[in-house]
Order: structure tokens, then sequence, then C-alpha cells
């Protein structure tokens, strides 16, 4: 079996792969892009409402439109491809040489590289994670899949439809299927307050005369071939359901709209660090895992909330593939552990050296309004009229702010009036 | 990140608070007059390599105006190729339906 020799071998073509892929290629790197579908572009390709490229281009662009600029930018500089390519495993054999197995529609291929760049992107959490029990019957998809099915094929997945989980994905949705005739008869969220952003409750519930029903929990799935309605209660400050408080909504149709997770399955595979908050890799400010060479950007990393950080992270993650490379290692540093402190429930990456500028990507636990956030040790301190956890706090710190850091850094979200 | 505004409507004028930008009261105000969205849609597309193109209004359109915008879109069908920014619709509610996404002319 012939071995095809590379730099840097890309897993996973949406926006984070083809950043990072397109800037491999621009370092002078010999790269190659693989992706599982037939068509390259991810998530973006089936967003058609606006809100991308604001950070990026400082466009109001749609998915659609996003991912178009990184395609016309592929084809400029003649980034290599190969798309309905399932990689089936990663091998490590050597510290410069990874073993990349590919099937493809030209049969299994064997990629020898120095580095791998892992932006396979997240899955999404299914009916059964969510513990809603009862029947199995048609009529049952995700949010993402709804998406798909209605922007990319043009098939309205049905007409009445109930939303569990009141995050970007399921509003987004929400809207989509009012627009396109359907009935949203409810969007169900088990916290007492909405899961994605409040511009989108506004724009994609209240504009189409959606019912937002905070605490509450669906309990079962009715029906025999097709769903035929949803039994739903409402829930106590623990987050169980009440008893007594049990109702029906008929409807044809149930979109889960409950999260993403980091899709991790290779990597896992591979022995790579995991960070049970993030569901990612463990990473340092070049975006290496645990596993020297392999670099992991994008919704395979941790759960963005914008397309933007995640072209960032695939650029970055190129840029530490080539330093990799020139180096034959990322040098050996102090590497500081970004600790969690009050109210920050994840934050990326997980180890800084103090010689580079890093953006560090965070979420809080709970909901807070009018707070510092903090980073106590190198005296940075931001104002925050508000924090909430589904929406990422950026901090772009420069290496002067973190080489005053000795053994760690910490971030923590404080109260304003508290004392620091 | 997101900030509470308050719109006081009388006869002689609008007044806004609660706007931590400047921003904030242009889109207030616009939002009691004469609220406005994007609409978008996608529509059958024949030939291409894939089966839809994704539309959006050139410019929001009046909130009122948006079934009208999805009846207008509601039977296209276009042949591939198609490309970006292609007026699909013309002159609706004061704004274009144009193209999002590219289609190519399928290989076979």
């Amino acid at each position: 079996m012939i071995e095809e020799k590379y730099d840097a071998v890309v897993i996973g073509g949406g926006p984070a792969g083809i950043a990072a892929a397109i800037k491999a290629t621009e370092l002078g790197l010999k790269t190659v892009l693989l992706e599982n579908r037939d068509i390259l572009g991810g998530i973006p390709l089936q967003c058609v409402h606006p809100g991308f490229g604001l950070h990026y281009f400082k466009e109001d662009l749609t998915g659609t439109q996003f991912i178009h600029r990184f395609f016309d930018r592929m084809e400029k500089i003649g980034v290599e491809y190969i798309t309905s390519a399932h990689v089936y495993s990663i091998e490590y054999r050597d510290y410069m040489e990874k073993i990349v197995n590919v099937i493809t529609r030209k049969g299994v291929l064997r990629l020898c590289s120095k580095t791998i760049i892992y932006t396979v992107g997240a899955r999404e959490r299914t009916i059964f994670e969510i513990g809603v029990v009862g029947d199995r019957p048609d009529g049952i998809y995700t949010a993402g899949e709804a998406q798909t099915m209605m922007d990319i094929y043009g098939v309205l997945p049905g007409k009445d439809i109930v939303i569990i989980g009141s995050g970007d994905v399921g509003l987004i949705m929400a809207r989509r299927f009012a627009l396109e005739g359907a009935r949203v008869k409810a969007v169900i969220e088990i916290m007492p307050y909405p899961g994605g952003l409040m511009r989108n409750v506004v724009q994609c519930l209240i504009d189409y005369n959606i019912p937002l029903l905070l605490s509450h929990i669906a309990l079962r799935v009715v029906g025999k071939k097709r769903v035929e309605k949803v039994v739903v209660a409402r829930v106590d400050e623990n987050l169980r359901p009440i008893p007594g408080t049990e109702f029906e909504i008929e409807c044809d149709t149930i979109v889960i709209a409950a999260g993403l997770r980091p899709y991790v399955d290779l990597l896992e595979k591979l022995g790579v660090a995991m960070d049970p908050a993030t569901g990612g890799p463990i990473v340092n400010e070049l975006l290496e895992t645990s596993m020297p060479g392999v670099f992991a950007a994008g919704n395979a990393l941790v759960i963005n909330d914008l397309a933007d950080y995640v072209v960032e992270q695939g650029e970055k993650a190129a840029e530490g593939a080539k330093i990799f490379i020139e180096n034959r290692g990322i040098p050996t540093e102090e590497w500081k552990p970004v600790k969690k402190g009050r109210n920050i429930r994840l934050a990326v990456p997980h180890y800084v050296s103090g010689k580079r500028d890093v953006t560090i990507l965070a979420r809080v636990a709970k909901p807070e309004q009018r707070v510092f956030v903090e980073l106590p040790e190198v005296g940075y301190k931001v104002f925050h009229m508000a924090v909430r956890p589904a929406e990422m706090i950026r901090l772009d710190l420069s290496k002067d702010i973190l080489s005053k850091a000795e053994k760690s850094i910490t971030i923590e979200v404080k109260p304003i009036g508290q004392r620091t | 990140m997101s900030c509470t505004l308050k719109v006081h409507i009388s006869d002689t004028n609008i007044e806004v608070t609660g706007n931590q930008c400047i921003k904030g009261v242009e889109y207030a105000k616009q939002e009691a007059l004469n609220p406005v969205r994007h609409v978008m849609t996608v529509v059958k597309v024949r030939g291409g390599d894939l089966p839809t193109v994704s539309l959006i209004t050139s410019k929001p359109v009046p909130k009122n105006c948006i079934e009208k915008v999805m009846e207008a879109t509601a039977n296209i069908e276009l042949e591939a190729p198609v490309e970006l920014d292609q007026v699909v619709v013309r002159d609706i509610c004061g704004a274009n339906l144009i193209t999002t996404r590219k289609v190519h002319k399928a290989l076979h």
C-alpha cells in the first residue's frame, strides 16, 4: 500500500477545517483536507440566516455567504481536498509520523503526516440522551437534521412541531418552520431562562407568537407510526417534574435542540487527554492536544457560539502545525495552567506559555448581572453588564499581560461591589 | 451582549432609555415605529450539485410583509448554475430577494 506523505492532514471540512487548510497551505505546508460528506462547508452551508462574519469580516453575512468566502479562497490558492473521505483511524507511529487511514471513492488511502488538525465538529444530543421515554415513531429529528432537511434538501419535516430545548439552533429552526408554513406549538425549556441569545428569542419566538415554556420538561412521546403527541410537565427548582402538572401537546414532529457535543471518537481512541467540562481535548495556546503534533479546532475542541471564532481557531492550529514542523515539536515551555475560578464552567485553551498573545474563550456556569471578569494573577479586569452560559466570554490577552503570571492564571467572575 | 431598552412614545417625540451604545437608540425607534426583519428561505434548483438555493431579502422588510415574501417565493424553481447575489425576485416590499449560495451544474 502506498503511503502519501504530508505536512498536515486536516480532518473535517467545515469552517474550522477549511480555514486551517487554507492557512496551512499559505504557510507552505503540504496539506490535504478530508471531508466525510460529499460537500464541504459544514454547518454554515445550511445556515440561511445572517449573524456570521461580524467579527472576522466586519460584515453581517448569512452562514452560506460566510462559507463561500472561504470556498473562494480555497480555490484561489489551490487547497488540496478529498470529499466522501471517511477517516476510520489515526495511528501514532512516531513523533513526526502520524498515519491517517481513509476510505475514499478511489479506495483505502494511508496518509503519513507530520501533523494532524482535527476539525470534525460536533454531534447533537439525541432524544435518548435527554431522557425522554415512550414510543419511538417517525417524526423525531435533531435541530441540525431538521435544518439539513429544510435548507439543503428543501423538505419540510412536519406540520405541527414541538421543539425541545431553547438553544440558538432550536430558536432559529422555530423561525424557519414558522416561515415555511408549519405550526410550532411550543418550545420546551427545562431551565427558568432561555438557552439562546435574547435577540433570537425576540426574532424567532416572540415575532411568530410561539410559546416558550420555561421550567418545563418533555416526559414521553406518544405515537404509533408517527409522532402524535408529547407529554410535558412543569419542573421545580431541582429540575424535577412536579406531579400533577402533566399535560399533552398534539404534534406530528418533535425537534430536539438540546445542545452539541464535540465529536471526539478518533481522539479518544488515540488516547488524547480530555476536558470533561468542554467534552473536548485539553490543549495548549497553539491548540495542540496532549498528543504532540495533533491539533484541534472548532466545535471538535469546544462548542463555539460563532463561526468566526471557529475560523480563528482553525488558523491558530495551522500556525501551531507550522511551528511544530519547523522546530520538530513545539518548543518546551513552562506551561501555565488556566484555572477556573468562581462561576467559570469552562475555559480554552488550558495552558499558556506567557510568550504569545492568546485568545481565551470561557463560559460561566450561572447567569449573573453586573460583574467583573478577572485574572487576578496578571491584574486583568473587565466589566460585563451581564454574563450568561449561552454567550461565550472572549478574552484577548497580550503576551505582555500573560507574562506576568508565575505559576498559573485563574479566570473568575466577581459581582460588582465584592472586594477582590 | 444584550441590554434592555425602554421606549416612550408621545405625540411629539420618541425617547429611548437603557441603551448601552448609540446603535440601541436607532434600533429601538425602528422597532417601535416600523419593525423590519430580514426574510430567508430556500427555493428549488434543477440540475445542480445542491437541490436548493438559499435566498434573503436585500434589506429588511416590514414585519407585516413577511408572509407576502414567503408566498412570492413558494413556487420558484431555478435552473443551475446559480451565482451568488443573483436577484431572484425584484421589488417586493421595498427589497429584492437575492441568492446566498452558489449552485454549480451537476456533473452528469
